[in-house]
């Protein structure tokens, strides 16, 4: 079931990427100053990236790239900006369920349990009871949390609560997911856990995703694409592509060898690099 | 993940036969000090002569009546000013400059004993049930609103950003999760505003001629019966702790189990 799924986003993803066909989110030209009354910082400068339908988005980058200030822009959450944000062919205004986000922190309702937070938002859309039962049922089966539907939040492991967000993104179906650094707060085990579950999960699922991380490795398993940004101020320095079999894991060779050219990419930043490993 | 409330564990079973010890023991020294007469029987009475003194007076409607009309202006007063106190608070937290403004007359006014309300409320309205209940609003409103201002400023911007991207709108925001986030905050307030509202309510009752179990103590006094004294503040001390416990202490036990032990 998910080898059918697998390949058949994967005709729909790499072949039709040569045709170039209208991007589901197209950022284009897009500049971010952070004034305060002291300095303006430029934190994104003149950035262009397209996303194709179905496909899988990694951004990686330093920590002041702007890369989640490039997906705050792509989530209607940051709309101060020069430049052009258009989803589906309409300029993005504000925020919207078809632009899911699953956010860093755990962004949880606490004084709902775990299955009222993933019903939310198809309750504040005004889906029938009968039917968002079936949609949170489903989502939870997805992300193996049936087991702790009526929990409360804090009582929810790191990595459960990461899974409950997942959950409440996908349960309004939206038309790209967006993932802002969600495995970062994680230990390294329950990191690798959840990136070979978002892995089947996406075979499933087959939605567009952008993804923003600082790993390395972490945005070699997941994309279709890595986006190497470079910071001070933030722009893209190359987009490479990942043409590996999934699901993958961090000890495959293809996935190491990948990462170290990402890697290479990366320490490469700037006219000035600074050192950053010492030997 | 929750330990079953069902069987009581060996533990709570000590608990609770020291509690039970400790009053048996308060109980049987004051019996033992009333019977051995240290102080005038007319001074400290015998609990016997306390506990006779209850039952006579709730048999004769006394209490009774004194505590309907005393919870009576107490939950008109505190009705009121939950919806006072309510509307100061998110109006406080909502505009800058209402809380630059208000919101310091808030803070003022909430450090003011509210039972120096009193005067100033018996010229406004005489000897009247809106001055006794005017004084109990001035007690709970201010906390109320000082809770509702933190609740809602304490929202995380992260939950805001949160309930907008899965689609709310503002109205949504506000129903779905401003108001249910600011519930641990107006516990806390709502306790205390209650308080103080019950306190001030009896000392107002005091000072008043009306009927209310304040007024059922200056009776007392009056009648220089020390029993009937001692037996009213008993009913005092229980109404005090029934609403604690089984109000208040429902609503926290509630937001603990949610929001766990961070918050309460």
């Amino acid at each position: 079931m998910a080898l059918i799924a697998d390949t058949g986003r994967q005709g729909g993803g790499r072949a039709s990427a040569a045709s170039d066909p209208e991007p589901l989110l197209a950022l284009r030209h897009i500049s971010k100053h952070f004034r305060t009354s002291r300095q303006d910082t430029l934190a994104l400068d003149d950035v262009t990236l397209k996303v194709r339908p179905r496909e899988f988005i990694c951004i990686v980058g330093p920590s002041g790239c702007g890369k989640s200030t490039l997906l705050n822009i792509a989530a209607g959450i940051d709309t101060d900006y020069q430049g052009e944000a258009v989803f589906e062919g309409a300029p993005i205004r504000g925020m919207a369920q078809q632009r899911a986000v699953v956010f860093q922190e755990p962004a949880l309702f606490p004084w709902l349990n775990v299955r009222d937070n993933v019903e939310f938002g198809l309750k504040l859309r005004g889906v029938p009871k009968e039917q968002r039962r079936e949609i949170v049922d489903r989502q939870l089966a997805l992300v193996n949390l049936s087991r702790f539907d009526r929990a409360y939040i804090h009582e929810l492991s790191g990595g459960m609560k990461q899974r409950a967000q997942l959950a409440r993104g996908l349960a309004v179906e939206p038309h790209v997911l967006l993932m802002d650094e969600p495995f970062a707060a994680l230990d390294a085990q329950t990191r690798d856990d959840l990136q070979l579950e978002l892995q089947s999960v996406w075979a499933r699922i087959g939605t567009t995703v952008l993804f923003v991380t600082h790993n390395v490795r972490e945005a070699v398993i997941l994309g279709d694409r890595v986006v190497v940004m470079s910071p001070s101020p933030g722009r893209i320095k190359k987009i490479i592509d990942i043409p590996l079999e999934r699901p993958r894991t961090p000890d495959d060779h293809a996935v190491a060898d990948l990462a170290a050219a990402v890697r290479y990419e990366l320490q490469n930043v700037g006219a000035e690099p600074e050192p950053r490993y010492a030997i | 993940m929750r330990s079953s409330r069902l069987i009581p564990s060996r533990e709570t079973g000590l608990k609770l036969l020291r509690i039970v010890g400790f009053y048996v023991a308060v109980i049987a020294l004051w019996s033992l000090l009333g019977r051995v007469e240290v102080w005038s029987p007319f001074l400290f009475p015998s609990p016997e002569k306390v506990f006779a003194s209850l039952r006579t007076n709730f048999a004769n409607g006394l209490i009774l009546d004194g505590l309907q009309a005393s919870m009576q202006r107490l939950v008109v007063g505190y009705v009121i000013s939950f919806v006072l106190g309510m509307a100061l608070g998110l109006l406080t937290a909502a505009s800058k400059f209402a809380n630059e403004t208000i919101g310091g007359v808030v803070l003022g006014l909430q450090s003011l004993p509210s039972i120096t309300w009193l005067p100033l409320a018996v010229l406004w309205f005489g000897l009247s049930e809106t001055a006794i209940i005017f004084v109990v609003l001035m007690g709970s409103t201010f906390s109320i609103a000082i809770s509702a201002r933190a609740g809602m400023r304490g929202l995380p911007p992260l939950l805001t950003r949160a309930a907008g991207t899965l689609g709310a709108t503002r109205w949504q925001l506000y129903r779905y999760v401003v108001l249910p986030a600011m519930v641990p905050s107006m516990v806390q307030g709502m306790k205390q505003g209650w308080s103080f509202a019950w306190r001030s309510l009896m000392a107002g009752e005091l000072l008043f001629v009306s009927v209310g179990l304040g007024h059922l103590l200056d009776v007392g006094r009056n009648l220089n019966n020390i029993n009937m004294v001692f037996a009213i503040m008993l009913v005092i001390i229980a109404v005090g702790v029934a609403v604690d416990r089984l109000l208040f202490g429902r609503a926290e036990a509630w937001v603990r189990e949610r929001w766990g032990f961070a918050a309460a």
